[in-house]
């Protein structure tokens, strides 16, 4: 029984001191923006590493999402006679719920895998050390860009997911099952309000924010895995970034939807 | 001699660094010299790469203090520079952008001079014509350079050397320590190397210090570290050679 205490306790501890450090690591590199050189320079190939090679995961994805949605919306409405409240379903169902979600995990598996090993490898190489002792800040250098970008990126992105998805509904729903188009297209603009658009691009920014930050820490950090070294620590910390970061996004989809509905 | 004339860039007075129950450094106390070259000599695992990080303040000591010219050692990173004993090279970077880094992200120059005094430094060390290449398109031998033009572009005071020879065969090892000779005079800087290749490290050094048990054992001349009958000294001297020479057949 004690034993059993004692490890919930230590558990405990060690997730309290983990999230401590995790909110020390963010501020601090929200906190280094002034002090850091050619920001704008680094945001921009930021921005580039994780929104445009993300482009074509998402859309695909997105296309998929919107024809599955589709095609199931329209066999359930139909049995109760409500096929025309498609567009209505597959619109809302994106906007609010399925494009910020599914676009933030898309991107965290294509580009928050690759900062998770990218900034991992840097810290087995000792390239954060050789910053560090250059006098450059690390955070500064390769946390903070990409912590911004993550701003523009995941807000973009979730909107093409959407737009797409919406596309991917209209090419079941209408071409293939044969609902009206423009009883799809007006039920999508007549459902979709500017409140669900603001709360889209609400979970998107938070998305954004929380599962880049996961993925630099957990890169970061790769030094402190218990037991590993070398490629097997970079190979942890980029799933566990995954992982850590796919959690964090559902858990603040649940809170966000809570307070926002 | 030199410790009475010359004024001292590092004091190094009781520091202590233990991991866990493993204590690596007991109480280490060193004095460098502005200008001289310091090799710290000690057998794998004695601790040698902790002392050059807490000397960088890549490590916080658990008691002691490093001081560089009175002042604290975040005051005077600007002036100082490391070479990594893997070289820590960005290998994402070509090997102009790897030595621009340092100016272009902690100096205020112009991008102009930024490129200029790169290219000089690839041009001292003999690899302005490999500017466009990536560090693993190097070889060994061309990436230590590699770094030490990284390290020297900013003009340090004070370079710190963690064993610099690593990997490399005796003439290299030979090449590297001439190198650091070198470029000490046309760069004006002090070295604190850290090393176990004890006779290029006495052919090269100014002084040299023998880590032992956590303590500096021995600090004083290679002249006479050499002439010394310590059976210590002796004793570490006949394993690395014996060790050395089984290695390289």
């Amino acid at each position: 029984m004690m034993r059993l205490m004692r490890s919930v306790g230590q558990n405990s501890l060690t997730t309290v001191a983990g999230l401590g450090d995790f909110a020390t690591f963010v501020s601090h590199a929200v906190a280094v923006v002034p002090a850091t050189r050619q920001l704008g320079r680094r945001w921009i190939r930021a921005v580039h590493e994780q929104g445009v090679r993300c482009v074509p995961v998402v859309t695909i994805v997105g296309l998929f999402s919107g024809l599955v949605l589709g095609l199931q919306g329209y066999y359930v409405l139909a049995r109760f006679g409500s096929a025309g409240a498609l567009g209505t379903l597959v619109s809302l169902t994106l906007t609010r719920e399925l494009g910020p979600v599914m676009a933030a995990l898309m991107i965290v598996g294509q580009a928050g895998s690759a900062i998770a090993a990218e900034i991992g490898i840097h810290r087995n190489s000792e390239q954060i050390d050789a910053l560090t002792t250059m006098g450059i800040d690390p955070v500064g250098y390769l946390v903070t860009p990409r912590l911004f970008a993550a701003l523009i990126v995941f807000p973009v992105l979730t909107m093409a997911f959407t737009l797409v998805g919406l596309a991917g509904g209209y090419l079941s729903g209408s071409v293939l099952l044969g609902v009206d188009p423009g009883v799809y297209w007006s039920a999508v603009h007549s459902a979709v309000r500017v409140a669900d658009v603001r709360e889209c691009l609400v979970k998107a920014l938070v998305f954004g924010v929380i599962t880049i930050a996961i993925c630099c820490h957990s890169g970061f950090t790769t030094h402190r895995r218990i037991g590993v070294s070398g490629s097997v620590a970079v190979s942890v910390s980029t799933t566990r970034a995954v992982v850590l970061a796919s959690i964090g996004t559902l858990a603040a989809d649940y809170l966000i939807t809570s307070f926002l509905v | 001699m030199i410790r009475t004339t010359v004024p001292s860039i590092l004091e190094v007075n009781g520091l202590r660094k233990q991991f866990g129950e493993h204590v690596v450094l007991a109480s280490v106390n060193l004095v460098v010299t502005r200008g001289s070259i310091v090799s710290v000599l000690g057998r794998s695992g004695t601790g040698k790469s902790v002392l050059l990080k807490c000397l960088a303040g890549l490590l916080t000591p658990d008691a002691g203090e490093v001081r560089f010219e009175n002042g604290s050692v975040n005051k005077f990173r600007r002036r100082c520079s490391y070479l990594f004993q893997a070289n820590a090279l960005f290998d994402s970077l070509t090997a102009f952008e790897n030595v621009a880094l340092p100016l272009e992200q902690t100096t205020r120059l112009k991008r102009g001079e930024i490129a200029q005094a790169a290219r000089n430094a690839l041009k001292s060390l003999g690899l302005d014509k490999f500017a466009d290449h990536f560090p693993a398109q190097l070889s060994g031998g061309m990436q230590k350079r590699l770094a030490l033009a990284r390290a020297l572009v900013t003009h340090p005071e004070l370079v710190l050397f963690d064993e610099p020879t690593a990997g490399l065969d005796p003439p290299a090892r030979t090449a590297v320590f001439e190198m650091i000779v070198q470029y000490r005079r046309e760069f004006d800087f002090t070295a604190v190397v850290v090393t176990h290749d004890v006779p290029e490290a006495l052919a090269a050094s100014d002084r040299v210090a023998l880590l032992e048990e956590g303590r500096i054992y021995f600090e004083g001349t290679p002249a006479e570290f050499a002439a010394s009958g310590d059976s210590v000294l002796r004793s570490f001297s006949n394993d690395i050679i014996a060790a050395r020479t089984g290695l390289d057949g």
